[in-house]
Parts: structure tokens; C-alpha cells; sequence
């Protein structure tokens, strides 16, 4: 049964003021997963953007910002701990992290921690590059996208790995057996306050992708945030689905999808593939021939 | 109070048991590997009700005993070398956080060339992270000083990490007698976490933990960090004089044998101290007035006790089993500056021996003394079992090709 608007729990615990730019994704997508959780709730935050905002405020939430990428390994250490004193049942344990933290310099790090089996809930909140440290390239980063690692110039036109060799966190989580996997987005609340809870039900690691469209870093209206997320999600470049022990279901389908132009016009860092069809037909291609093999693993 | 059979790791784990720790996170390396089988085992059996993290690197294994930490956990790990060197972001984490973590470490040194043998490498690069550190001579040093380590970190005076440090192989895996305690001893000696050490991450008092510092109040912090250090040799003296006088075992941070009369002093660190006794003794009898004085607590560094412990000497030779490149051994300077203000200033020499497990005998001592004995003469670091330019001892006194004077 999915989660309808007037079943959202009331209750903020994003505590008031931020250090977030304007238009911060992460701002909402944090917001909603707090929602979602409740007051019992750890937070043990990565290194990167969510750690800096949400410094200057009175937590409502025990929030420990940790190292770049020892967050998996210190929750191993925060459930062990509390299993030995009798004290873990109905504490929620979340890792925040971003992608740079997920699928790059944390990895080794979450993998252990998913392969011990330890209890919590992993949020990645992936804005497609480095951007506390001003917009270097990642593992996650989407082809010929523009950074200031992977400029565009008279040898290079972004980032040169293709759509298909990009890290699927999603997909190396659910290669160690993980109980529960799911991919969400900060345009779709409902069901992201749905995939955060189904896996606080869960008892064992469980880890959530959520695409989130960041306005600084890809050069949009700070307006343009939402917006960014859904068309991210109807032109296919992000398939919204879960993985509940082995078996995948999409959970947005998409009936008929947009073409990419739509999504990546929004943003200066496409600017030079929109100007370019030859460039923009080779993302589109790409964008399919991923989004074709997600969509074929779903049966 | 039984006399039993150990190696350096056994007695690690032993003295960890004791202190009923409550997780124990851990990755391999040879040659600390045994402690964490054995606490496996100790768990294994019901012998101590403790979790396990059996994490995929240090990195990680001393981050999951913060984990522990910040819901008040009574946590425990060991490494050395290689690991110790991929735990050190997380050293800084650990006492800046202020988490009382004890770590057990069979010294071995760092690669490359890759050697699994004893030297004091890798934790004196890691001397100034904001740990107390602390050195055995014997392997009942390294289960009395894994006491006294927990004991102290968790006081609300210090509330700082801690290591003890002994080398590998020679102390880690070669057994000793050892008297060991009873467990409602160290129920006294170490009762259970005390109220300040509540945990820090507690949903009904929601706390910010590892926040961003301006610069405006960086400084004040790392003074009352440094402070807390400096505050533990006083709290380290209260837990040493406890323990003597519910185990009649004398332990202090600085430990003098011959010194009284003593022209030369020998100092250093870990279990070469036991090898310089033996061979002080030796000197003596030939009718040189040969002093030891063993470091036992690095950090905070006895500044005083040692200046005292070598007060009357004429020359101090400072034994390295280590070496900073380009400058000294590292104890040296640390030695140096407590001895610079000493109203009689004695003559510090500075000795390179048994880097990357080189055997240190009594003849490697008897080396030093013979190098040393005449005082300072142009040079102060010397490396007496190295093969330089020329084949054998080229680092004499005076001859100005040495590249190391």
C-alpha cells in the first residue's frame, strides 16, 4: 500500500536553519527521510555538503558527523555496541552520505558493513559529483557531463566514462545479498517516505539511492530542483525501483519517456551536448541502452 | 594472584577480558593477529560477553571502536605497522572526540623494504595523535599496562585513547611468566564505565557530535586536548601506586636501574631496556658506571622523572629503535628537551639500532656505551649495526665523511 500525502508523519526533525545553498536538494530529500523515521533515530553523517549545512542548528535528532568514508564502519560499531547492552531495539540507525562518500572513497567501507550483516539504513543521496569540495567528477557522474575536473575543452568535451561502465550502487548493494535496495528520488517524496520505510522494517542493511538534482553544482534555477528530479526520472536517466530480497520491482514506472533533451536542458553543465546533436544522440543512446538493462533485469 | 604461561598478545587479550570490554573490532596483521583470536575465543566460550567486528580493514576497525565509544561501550582493538599507519585519520578522530579506547600494538615497522619485525616505527610516527602512549619491556608489562591504560583513559581527568606498545615477535610471541591478577581484582581496579562516560548519542538528549570549530575557538580546544594528555601522568602515577598497592608491583613512567651513580645513562623504550640492563651490568662489573632508564609512558612524555631518573649523569645515550628521516631518532629530541634546561647539562648521544627487527644484544649496547662513552665530539646520531659507505661500522666519532653526524 503506498504512502498518500495525508500519511506523511508530521512531525520535522530537521532542526531550523541551514547552511544549504538555495534549492538544496539534499535539504529535502533529509527532510523527508527524518520524517519518515521518527525521534528514535541516530544520524551518522559522512563527510560532504549534509554535514557542513546542518552544523549551526539545535539538533532534534543525535546527529554524528563522522569521517569521509568510515560512516558504514562506525554505525557497525554503534549496533554492536548497543546489541551488547541490550539497548538496540526501536533505534532506527541511518548513514547519510553522498556519492562521492557511497560509491567512491566510502565504498570498501559500506561493503564490509553490508557483508557482516550489520542493522541500518543507508541513504545516499547522490548529486552526481563532488560538491562540498566545488564540483569534481565522481563515480557516479553521468557521461560528458561538465565538472571542474572534467572541463570541457578542445580535448575534452566532460565526463569520458560512458553511461554504462557508471557505478550502480544499487546493483553492488544487491550483489552482497542485501535484504533491501531500493533507488528513489528527491522529486517523488511519497515514495521515497515509502522505500525509507519499508526498510526500517528491515532487520539487517538496507540501502536507498536517492537521485538529487543539485542547482550550484549543474548550473540551474535553484527553482528548477524538483523539476529536475522528476524529468530525470520521465526521460529514463533514472529508474525509480526496489529490490526486496533478490527480487526487483519498479516502483514509477514510466509509460512513455521523454527525451533526454528535456532533462538536460535544464542544466549549464549539458550545455555543450544540447548545442551539439551528434553529442546529444550519443547521451540519448546511452541513456537507453541503460536504462534498457535495468528495466531487463526486472524480471 | 597465579603465575601463568603467556606470550605479550595472550596477555594483551587476557587484560582486556578482564576489563570486560564490550566490542572488539579488529582486522589481521601479523604479528598482533593472535590478540583478537584469542578475545574470538574468550567470546567463542562464553568467557566474555562482548561483540566481535570483524571489519575489513584498521581503517575501519578503529572506527567501529568509535562507533562503540560514542554509545559508551567499553571498546578495545590491536594493530601494528601497515594497519596502524591505515588507522591514522582515525587517530586524530578518536582523541579529538575524546572516546577512551585502549589499542594493544606489536610494534613492527613500516614497509618498504617489507619486514615483519620489531621496531618502534610505527607508533612513534604516531606519537603526537593525541594518545597516551605506553611501552613494555616484558610481557607482564604489556598485561599490567593494558590495566593501567583503560583505567586511566577512562578517567574524567584524561578521557583520551591509549596505546600500549610492545615489539613484535620479541614480546608479542615469546612467552614469559606472568602473575596475573584475579578478575574481581581488576572488578576493582577497573569498575564498570564510569557515569562520565555516558554515551554521547542518546535519542533522548539529541546531541551535534564532530562539529566544524572557527578558528576563533580552534586553539582553546586543542589546549584543554593537550592539557587532558599532559594531566594524565599525574592520573597515570595514582593508577600505577593503586595497583602497587593491591598487587605489590612497582610500575612508574619512568624506571631507573644503576642511575643513582650513574656516569652514563641509557634510555630508550620497549624490551631492548631489558637487554641494556643486561648489559649495564656486565659494564659495571668491568667498572664503568653504567645507568638504564626504560621510558615506559611516551605520552605524555616524563619530562621531569627523566631529567631526575638521569640527574648526575655525564653523557645520556638515547637508544632509538626507530628513525625520523633527515633528522634523528625521535625519542631523541624529546629526551634532548627535557635535558636543555637540566642544571647540569649532560652530553645526549643519539643511537640507530635494530630498525626493522635487527637482533639488539648486549654487544649492540656495549656498542653504543663504547661509541658514546667519551661524550659529545662533533656528532650525535650514530647507527652502530648499519653497514654504511665503507663495509662494517663507518660511523666513528670525528670522521667527517659520515653523512649522518
Amino acid at each position: 500500500m503506498s504512502v498518500r500525502l495525508k500519511d506523511l508523519p508530521t512531525e520535522e526533525l530537521l532542526h531550523k536553519g541551514n547552511l544549504a545553498c538555495a534549492g538544496c536538494p539534499e535539504m529535502i530529500g533529509f527532510r523527508h527521510v527524518l520524517r519518515a523515521l521518527g525521534p528514535e533515530t541516530i544520524v551518522i553523517n559522512a563527510t560532504g555538503c549534509l554535514a557542513v549545512i546542518t552544523q549551526m542548528g539545535v539538533p532534534l535528532v543525535p546527529h554524528f558527523h563522522v569521517l569521509f568514508e568510515n560512516a558504514p564502519a562506525v554505525v557497525s560499531g554503534i549496533d554492536d555496541a548497543l546489541r551488547v547492552q541490550g539497548r538496540r531495539e526501536g533505534v532506527n540507525l541511518l548513514v547519510v552520505a553522498g556519492d562521492g562518500g557511497t560509491a567512491d572513497i566510502g565504498l570498501g567501507s559500506l561493503s564490509g558493513a553490508i557483508e557482516r550483516g550489520q542493522d541500518f539504513i543507508y541513504v545516499c543521496f547522490d548529486n552526481e559529483m563532488y560538491m562540498n569540495t566545488g564540483g569534481q567528477r565522481s563515480g557516479t557522474t553521468p557521461y560528458l557531463a561538465r565538472t571542474t575536473t572534467t572541463p570541457v575543452g578542445v580535448e575534452s568535451r566532460g565526463e569520458p566514462r560512458t553511461e554504462m561502465r557508471r557505478k550502480d550502487m544499487v546493483e553492488i548493494a544487491v550483489a552482497h545479498g542485501i535484504p533491501y535496495a531500493a533507488s528513489a528520488s528527491i522529486g517523488y517524496p511519497l515514495d521515497l517516505v515509502e522505500r525509507v520505510e519499508k526498510a526500517a522494517r528491515v532487520r539487517g542493511p538496507t540501502y536507498i539511492h536517492v537521485h538529487s538534482p543539485c542547482p550550484t553544482g549543474w548550473g540551474m534555477e535553484p527553482s528548477k530542483t524538483v523539476e529536475a528530479a522528476q524529468l530525470a526520472v520521465k526521460t529514463g536517466c533514472v529508474v525509480l525501483y526496489e529490490v526486496e530480497e533478490g527480487k526487483r520491482r519498479v516502483t514509477r514506472p514510466v509509460a512513455r519517456r521523454a527525451p533526454v533533451e528535456e532533462y538536460l536542458k535544464l542544466q549549464a553543465r549539458f550545455r555543450h551536448v544540447v548545442a551539439d546533436p551528434a553529442a546529444l544522440a550519443e547521451v540519448q543512446r546511452g541513456v537507453d541502452e541503460r536504462h534498457a538493462a535495468i528495466l531487463a533485469r526486472m524480471a | 594472584m597465579t603465575t601463568e604461561f603467556w606470550n605479550g598478545n595472550r596477555a594483551a587479550a587476557e587484560a582486556a577480558r578482564q576489563a570486560r570490554v564490550e566490542v572488539v573490532a579488529a582486522y589481521p596483521i601479523t604479528p598482533q593477529t593472535h590478540t583478537v583470536e584469542y578475545l574470538s575465543e574468550y567470546v567463542a566460550a562464553g568467557r566474555l560477553n562482548a561483540r566481535l567486528v570483524r571489519v575489513e580493514s584498521e581503517h575501519s576497525a578503529l572506527s567501529a571502536c568509535c562507533g562503540a565509544s560514542a554509545v559508551g561501550a567499553r571498546t578495545f582493538t590491536a594493530s601494528c605497522s601497515q594497519g596502524l599507519q591505515l588507522m591514522s585519520e582515525v587517530l586524530y578522530f578518536a582523541s579529538g572526540m575524546r572516546f577512551p579506547i585502549v589499542m594493544a600494538i606489536a610494534n613492527r615497522t613500516l614497509s618498504v623494504p617489507v619486514s615483519i619485525w620489531a621496531d618502534h616505527q610505527d607508533t612513534l610516527v604516531n606519537r603526537d595523535c593525541g594518545w597516551i602512549q605506553l611501552y613494555a619491556a616484558s610481557v607482564q608489562e604489556v598485561y599490567d599496562l593494558v590495566l593501567m591504560a583503560f583505567r586511566t583513559a577512562e578517567d574524567p581527568r584524561v578521557v583520551l585513547p591509549a596505546m600500549v606498545a610492545y615489539d613484535g615477535f620479541i614480546l608479542s610471541h615469546a612467552s614469559e611468566p606472568v602473575e596475573t591478577l584475579s578478575d574481581e581484582v581488576v572488578k576493582d581496579l577497573l569498575p564498570p564505565a564510569p557515569p562520565h562516560l555516558r554515551p554521547l548519542l542518546d535519542t533522548k538528549d539529541p546531541k551535534q557530535l564532530g562539529e566544524v570549530l572557527f578558528p576563533d575557538f580552534y586553539p582553546d580546544i586543542e589546549y584543554k586536548k593537550h592539557r587532558a594528555l599532559e594531566e594524565s601522568l599525574a592520573v597515570l602515577g595514582e593508577a600505577f601506586e593503586d595497583f602497587r598497592s593491591r598487587t605489590g608491583r612497582r610500575l612508574s613512567a619512568v624506571e631507573t636501574h644503576g642511575c643513582a651513580d650513574a656516569e652514563i645513562v641509557i634510555v630508550g623504550l620497549g624490551s631492548m631496556m631489558q637487554t641494556a640492563r643486561h648489559a649495564a651490568t656486565r659494564l659495571r662489573a668491568e667498572g664503568m658506571k653504567v645507568g638504564v632508564a626504560q621510558v615506559r609512558v611516551y605520552r605524555p612524555f616524563p619530562e621531569r622523572e627523566l631529567a631526575r631518573a638521569v640527574a648526575g649523569a655525564r653523557t645520556v645515550l638515547v637508544l632509538d629503535r626507530d628513525i625520523g628521516y633527515g633528522s634523528a631518532g625521535m625519542v631523541y629530541p624529546d629526551v634532548t628537551r627535557a635535558l636543555y634546561h637540566a642544571p647540569s647539562r649532560p652530553d645526549v648521544l643519539n643511537f640507530i639500532v635494530g630498525t626493522g627487527g635487527k637482533d639488539i644484544t648486549p654487544k649492540t649496547i656495549e656498542r653504543c656505551v663504547e661509541l658514546g662513552r667519551g661524550g659529545y665530539r662533533g656528532m650525535s646520531v650514530f647507527w652502530p649495526d648499519a653497514r654504511g659507505p665503507a663495509e662494517g661500522i663507518p660511523y666513528t666519532p670525528g670522521v667527517k665523511a659520515c653523512p649522518c653526524g
